[in-house]
């Protein structure tokens, strides 16, 4: 049966989530979605030590060879992904089944469920697939399916929100198919590691040139980097709150991965290189996106959106690593993904509990509130300093290996500005904090009491992620670095 | 032109019914460059159903669209830029209709040449479609499933106020005794056509696609002249909702059960002992799964579209 | 001479695309937008099935009369991208119906008038300006 994991691990949620449209009771339907997604988790985990014991591996579907059939290939890079993916989707079901029964009206439950197995769906069958086509299919239902849940979210903005990113996502999706089509012109396959092997005898043309073109600007408007990210604040900030931490901890990450995915195993590192100041571009948008997005978290009432707007400023640290251009930048990179996953799947998942029990998300109503949810409060706490990148958390070995490639580089002024950006992360957290424990309550706080155990606990597995894989890298570090060699070695073998 | 036109006018009606004429001049289009499956699609989707929700949804919005406010020098840039990205792209491409393209070398020759002994399907689009990328077709048909739980969540009303709210409210159009007898008459045509295109798709252009939305064509145009409320108790949305996850899962289905007889996923030869007799099942069963999906959440959409146009009109 | 005819096929794309392309940035209205965006989506189609043309080919269904057939493969991508186009399309006239319903309205500009002015009375609350200022999570639970 092992052999089947790389198709069983999509699968099984695909074929959960028309299931759970069947069950229709809603009490039950969060528990079937707990136990697929959980079956997917095992799943990933088998995986991820099959590659690590046999190296690639290789599923053709339908028993077609690769570039006649669809393939899926999986190897680190991918494998560790879908573990985080398939990881933060289980915890965050697990907080999901009390704070979507109070956010949404009975009769949407079965719809949010189903709509959140085709998202989880849709992300793995896009890190699993060794197909470029395959990639759209599978980014188009995760994104149709994300659409639905944040126009779930109660306030009649989240409908608005939800309309300009459907709109900015289709115009993404639509030049990434026009990249793919561009060199499937070319080249005559969809595989993409056939696509790797017979690109570079079509190097010079300008149709690879401009597919190149319009598949960075698509990925770029899907992964919301800096200036393309207008329709994640307020995506982020209107969906429900499980929704919230669920798209901010994997489906930007999942974005990330589909960059990194075409530049290096695809067009790679040197072609990119030689047509392109990508590196200078990415350095630039990174660190403008760093800023920009940062200040503006600084300036945000509500916590949500203040978070959302840091998610586009830490989106800026990953592109940085991918921008040095490096294996150490690209672990940086890869070890990032993974990191903000946790803490942002943490404080998104908190936040989550604060609107379960005052119903808000306005920064000034969480005055007050250190004493009378102490557990909640601390895990934001710890998210917030973990973002920063204070030591013991994982925050401070991402950013810590970001700066040890930007000075193996020798790029001392990035490394500063690096350093002075984690100041403006600490700004937005301390307001956070000075609001939850040194101001009077602003609103009556009387019968508000700390968050359910069912929500504490997942809360606090993530917060306690936070701290483990900050302590003990070997997981995290190792794996990145695996994939960031096999990356650069892939690159190697196709020249 | 007629895109053009779109741009230019601000009747949104004008709008919706160019954009239906415009595609069926793509389906035109798309028929001379031989691509009868796409323009069978594009004919029945682009003209037919996406036109029908869009007139359902411009009932309830102001007819004329209001001019543009800013002078849109920065929408002209960009698009200018991601045209010229373009152009510069076509420059090095294989010319339009060479046989020497990589395309027609790679991969594809495989297709022509060999479909027919590996799958013994005639329509190659069908067997590229059903078998050799047969997991990116169960990808689209759920694509069109999460489209489904999309509509059904966002226009969801609970059964208790409809059914008051029902009571009031008029069929549309059916004073027309004639039509209704026409229609009446054609809806076993429809329905037997879209039964053909089902499960001729082998041979000719067709498959389950464009079955499904004939078939929800036809019930849509009874929806019209008999009434919302009357099709709704012969469709019940109950009903339609679990078939739209059933068509998913008999298409899943068959993938797991080609793991369960020992080939890969969705590998249909190992269904019988013949390989050339198990893809052809296996293709059959796909397509009917996809046939289901689309017609059922077709027909749901157009419902949920209506209801809200109707109580729009007559409710508030 | 012989490259513009060559080409001509994918500037006519090309073209339908900056039309689409346009709609959907310069208009602000959503129906409209949604209409561009169509159209946008159309141009590609336009693109794989150009590539796909032989020039003397035929509908790539086998038959015996017939040597040279047109490439099936950006056939069948293609489908794909019309039902995805024609989800979408649902999804986001779905959304236009809940937003006319909700503002009132589907002109962009309106709408963000809309949402400023929402934006404004929840920071207005959170100063405590407005009346209902003392919000109990008591009388939200009703």
């Amino acid at each position: 049966m092992s052999y089947h994991y790389p198709v069983l691990q999509v699968i099984i949620p695909l074929i959960g989530a028309p299931l759970c449209l069947l069950l229709q009771i809603p009490r039950l339907v969060g528990l079937f979605a707990i136990v697929v997604s959980g079956a997917a988790f095992l799943i990933s985990c088998g995986l991820l030590s099959q590659v690590a014991a046999n190296g690639v591996l290789v599923y053709e579907l339908g028993g077609w060879a690769a570039p006649w059939g669809i393939e899926y290939r999986i190897d680190y890079l991918n494998s560790y992904l879908l573990l985080l993916v398939s990881g933060i989707s289980t915890v965050v079901l697990v907080a999901a089944q009390s704070s979507i029964k109070r956010e949404l009206p009975e009769n949407r439950h079965t719809y949010f469920y189903s709509a959140y197995l085709l998202c989880l769906t849709g992300l793995l069958g896009i890190l699993a697939t060794g197909d470029a086509f395959n990639v759209f299919v599978f980014l188009e239902i995760s994104a149709l399916s994300s659409y639905t849940l944040i126009a779930l979210g109660t306030d009649r903005r989240a409908l608005t929100a939800s309309y300009q990113y459907l709109i900015m996502g289709t115009i993404g999706a639509t030049f990434i198919i026009i990249g793919v089509g561009l060199m499937y012109m070319m080249t005559g396959t969809l595989n993409m590691y056939d696509l790797a092997e017979r690109l570079p005898e079509v190097n010079h043309s300008r149709t690879v040139l401009s597919a190149f073109g319009f598949f960075i600007v698509g990925v770029c408007l899907k992964l919301a980097l800096f200036p393309l990210h207008l329709w994640l604040p307020n995506a982020y900030a209107f969906a429900p709150s499980i929704a919230t931490a669920f798209l901010a901890a994997t489906s930007t990450k999942v974005a990330v991965y589909v960059l990194i995915r075409y530049v290096f195993s695809i067009f790679g590192i040197d072609y990119v290189d030689s047509v392109l100041p990508l590196k200078a571009i990415f350095l630039v948008l990174g660190l403008v996106g760093i800023f920009a997005a940062s200040v503006s978290a600084i300036y945000q009432l509500n916590i949500k959106r203040l978070f959302a707007y840091s998610s586009v400023a830490q989106i800026g640290y990953m592109i940085l690593g991918l921008a040095i251009g490096t294996k150490l930048g690209l672990a940086a990179t890869l070890l990032h993904m993974f990191n903000h996953a946790l803490m942002k799947g943490a404080l998104f998942l908190a936040i989550g509990s604060i609107v379960f029990r005052i119903n808000s998300s306005q920064l000034n109503h969480l005055a007050g509130l250190g004493r009378k949810m102490p557990w909640t409060m601390a895990a934001i706490v710890i998210g917030g300093l973990s973002l920063v990148g204070v030591p013991l958390t994982v925050g401070f070995v991402s950013k810590w290996y970001l700066v040890l490639a930007l000075l193996e580089k020798g790029w001392w002024v990035v490394t500063v500005l690096v350093l002075l950006s984690s100041l403006l992360a600490l700004i937005y957290v301390w307001r956070i904090v000075e609001w939850v424990y040194f101001t009077p309550p602003r609103i009556i706080l009387d019968d508000v009491r700390e968050a359910p155990l069912s929500q504490l606990i997942p809360v606090w597995l993530l917060v306690l992620a936070n701290i483990y894989f900050g302590l003990d890298t070997s997981l995290t570090v190792g794996v990145s670095k695996l994939a960031a060699e096999a990356l650069f070695g892939l690159l190697g073998a196709g020249h | 032109m007629t895109a053009l036109a779109i741009t230019r006018l601000n009747d949104l009606f004008a709008v919706v019914m160019l954009s239906g004429i415009y595609s069926l001049l793509s389906a035109g289009l798309f028929l001379d460059l031989d691509a009868v499956d796409v323009a069978f699609t594009e004919a029945s989707v682009g003209a037919g159903i996406s036109t029908l929700l869009m007139l359902a949804s411009l009932k309830m919005v102001r007819r004329h669209e209001e001019k543009t406010r800013y002078k849109p020098m920065l929408a002209l840039g960009v698009v200018g830029a991601t045209t010229m990205l373009l152009i510069y792209g076509t420059l090095d491409m294989p010319h339009f209709g060479s046989a020497e393209a990589p395309i027609h070398k790679h991969v594809a020759p495989r297709y022509i040449n060999d479909s027919m002994a590996e799958i013994g399907v005639p329509n190659i689009v069908t067997s590229v479609l059903a078998s050799y990328r047969g997991y990116d077709t169960l990808g689209e048909t759920l694509v069109i499933f999460t489209a489904g739980v999309g509509v059904m969540s966002l226009l969801r009303v609970s059964r208790e106020t409809k059914e008051q709210e029902q009571q009031k409210v008029p069929a549309d159009m059916q004073q027309q005794i004639i039509l209704r007898i026409v229609a009446k008459m054609m809806m076993p045509l429809i329905l037997i056509f879209a039964l053909y295109v089902q499960f001729h798709g082998d041979y000719g252009p067709g498959g389950g696609f464009q079955a499904g939305v004939i078939f929800a064509a036809g019930i849509i145009l009874y929806t019209m002249l008999f009434g919302l409320s009357t099709a709704r108790r012969v469709f019940k949305s109950q009903v339609l909702q679990m078939l739209t996850a059933v068509g998913v899962l008999i298409y899943a289905g068959v993938g797991v059960v080609c793991i369960l007889l020992g080939g890969n996923f969705l590998d249909y030869n190992v269904l019988r002992h013949d390989p050339v007799h198990g893809q052809h099942l296996g293709i059959l069963l796909v397509e009917l799964g996809v046939g289901i999906t689309v017609a059922t959440v077709m027909i749901t959409i157009f419902f949920k579209f209506t209801w809200r146009t109707v109580k729009h009109k007559y409710l508030s | 001479m012989d490259s513009f005819i060559g080409l001509y096929n994918y500037w006519i794309v090309c073209l339908l695309m900056g039309i689409g392309f346009y709609i959907v940035i310069a208009h602000e209205n959503l129906i409209k937008k949604l209409i561009g965006l169509t159209i946008f989506q159309t141009a590609v189609f336009y693109l794989y099935i150009s590539m796909g043309k032989i020039s003397g080919g035929t509908a790539p269904i086998l038959d015996d009369k017939w040597q040279l057939y047109s490439n099936p493969l950006p056939h069948v991508l293609i489908l794909t991208a019309i039902v995805v186009g024609i989800a979408t399309t649902a999804l986001g006239l779905a959304l236009v119906v809940r937003i006319q319903e909700a503002y009132g309205s589907i002109e962009e500009h309106e709408i963000q008038q809309q949402n400023a002015q929402d934006q404004l009375e929840c920071q207005l609350e959170a100063y405590g300006f407005k009346k209902n200022h003392i919000l109990s999570p008591k009388s939200l639970e009703e």
